[in-house]
């Protein structure tokens, strides 16, 4: 069986900035820090993180009540993301309603904060006489695709990964096996999340959330720096819209890329630990499928949260793979770390730097840490020959999870 | 509560839920389709008019008969006397 080539054809971003690609784009070269104070934390006994990276508030009114009513905030970031991406591949509702476009879309879980409102009124006196009809769509795990391909008529398949913080990079690997093999002809993939205290008491729990920098937000996370001290949760969505080579060329679209690689593996070892061989042996997975080798890389897009053991984990297989010769930084020092939209933000902002030939540094690395292994980090804005990307993205539950993306040639 | 006043608590419940305007809630406007409501949301409008006056229908045998605003406004009035009375 003959697989077609996958192609980026439109990006739609939600991020903490705001509403679109080109702030997006613009805020992370600008080297704009988004992660803020959260005073409310401060009323929940036992969480030590006091900030995130929150998206600004936005014009939920635009989408119809009669999809809104089912959504929740990630939801929303989702829909737009998917319109902004629709729009720059030229896509309509005529597309979104054939059949031969659907949706590989996931989160973390369905809306902790749905949840907890309606067991917060549920617990009064156990009752289900004020249960709305909404929650469920909301609280569902496939709720932001199921609300996506209904608010915009999208007819074919619908796909909801959900695999934490590697989400997002399943979601486009799937998507483009998906295109490969011919099934459909464009899918919107990516991942949304939306922010709840719980996911940042996940991460404090197990001593991996950001506490230090309470009263300093814009100085953490600190991805691969000495002075880390964990995970800063954030939340958005961003979406890739894959193609079919054969039908981006016979439209005439713009093609902004290729994926040529997935591998997504478990790492068996540690639900939560990472495990350094193994994300070795999901990146060389990767670059097996894309059919290069280690040597064919330009740069490395890294997961890099900010924790005292991932990053010295992910540096280490880094090393083993490309040694000190491939650039290599985090996009979580700008934004944080959105869970199931990290993976698809920091591609769609991966698919900008293959497109302007400028790699974005790892913010607030300051001082690199002499525990990691000496790889060659991206320390400001640099110029660079950039035609094939490495991206990672690991998860707790031991789910890690690389794509391989270059620039389009037609060859 | 007079008849105004439990039409006026009806009306604004109703339109603050279902963002509708009040401009085109006239007795005879039809729920579903003057009005664009659907079968979830005439789920939710049993909630909303329960919180509202404090009362039980959703078992109402007559509640399935209801087409028009005017339809829910003469309900909630027979139903809020009848439970007034009871009281």
């Amino acid at each position: 069986m003959s697989l077609k080539r996958v192609v980026v054809t439109g990006l739609g971003a939600v991020s903490p900035y705001g509403a679109g690609m080109e702030l997006f784009t613009d805020s992370l070269r600008a080297g704009r820090g988004a992660v803020r104070p959260v005073p409310e934390l401060a009323a929940i006994q036992g969480l030590r993180a006091r900030v995130a990276a929150l998206v600004p508030e936005l014009d939920a009114k635009i989408i119809p009540r009669k999809f809104r009513r089912s959504m929740t905030s990630m939801s929303v970031f989702a829909y737009l993301a998917c319109r902004e991406a629709l729009a720059r591949a030229g896509l309509g509702e005529e597309e979104c309603r054939g059949g031969r476009l659907g949706i590989v879309l996931g989160s973390t879980v369905g809306s902790i904060a749905a949840s907890e409102s309606f067991f917060a009124d549920f617990f009064v006196d156990r009752s289900l006489e004020r249960m709305k009809s909404g929650l469920f769509f909301q609280i569902m795990n496939h709720s932001c695709a199921a609300n996506v391909a209904q608010a915009l008529g999208i007819a074919g398949r619908i796909l909801a990964p959900a695999a934490a913080c590697s989400t997002g990079c399943q979601a486009i690997g799937y998507g483009a096996e998906t295109i490969a093999l011919g099934k459909q002809d464009w899918l919107l993939c990516g991942g949304a999340d939306e922010f709840h205290p719980l996911t940042a008491a996940t991460f404090d729990v197990m001593n991996a959330g950001s506490a230090r920098y309470n009263d300093d937000p814009e100085r953490t996370p600190r991805p691969f720096d000495r002075d880390r001290d964990g995970v800063v949760c954030a939340e958005g969505c961003g979406i890739l819209l894959l193609e079919s080579l054969d039908s981006a060329l016979a439209r005439g679209a713009e093609i902004l890329a290729e994926v040529t690689g997935f591998a997504t593996l478990s790492a068996p070892s540690n639900i939560a630990n990472p495990d350094a061989e193994a994300i070795a042996r999901c990146m060389t997975a990767a670059l097996a499928d894309a059919g290069v080798t280690a040597a064919d890389i330009d740069y490395v897009n890294a997961h890099a949260t900010g924790t005292d053991l991932g990053d010295r984990a992910e540096a280490e297989s880094i090393y083993r793979l490309f040694g000190d010769r491939v650039p290599v930084s985090s996009l979580k020092g700008h934004i944080g770390h959105a869970m199931a939209a990290s993976g698809s933000l920091e591609l769609a902002a991966c698919v900008a730097m293959l497109g302007d030939g400028r790699l974005i540094p790892t913010r607030n690395l300051d001082r690199v840490d002499p525990e990691c292994a000496p790889i060659r980090h991206v320390r400001g804005l640099e110029a660079a020959p950039v035609n094939t990307i490495l991206k990672n993205n690991f998860a707790l539950g031991g789910v890690n999870s690389s794509i391989v993306l270059r620039r389009y040639r037609h060859d | 509560m007079t008849d105004q006043e439990i039409i006026e608590r009806i009306d604004t419940s109703l339109a603050e839920e279902f963002e509708l305007d009040l401009a085109d809630m006239v007795p005879e406007a039809t729920i579903y389709e003057d009005l664009g409501l659907d079968s979830l949301d005439t789920v939710d409008m049993v909630i909303v008019l329960e919180a509202a006056f404090k009362f039980k229908i959703r078992e109402e045998a007559a509640i399935r008969e209801i087409r028009t605003l005017g339809d829910i406004h003469n309900f909630v009035i027979d139903k809020y006397r009848r439970q007034d009375g009871a009281a």
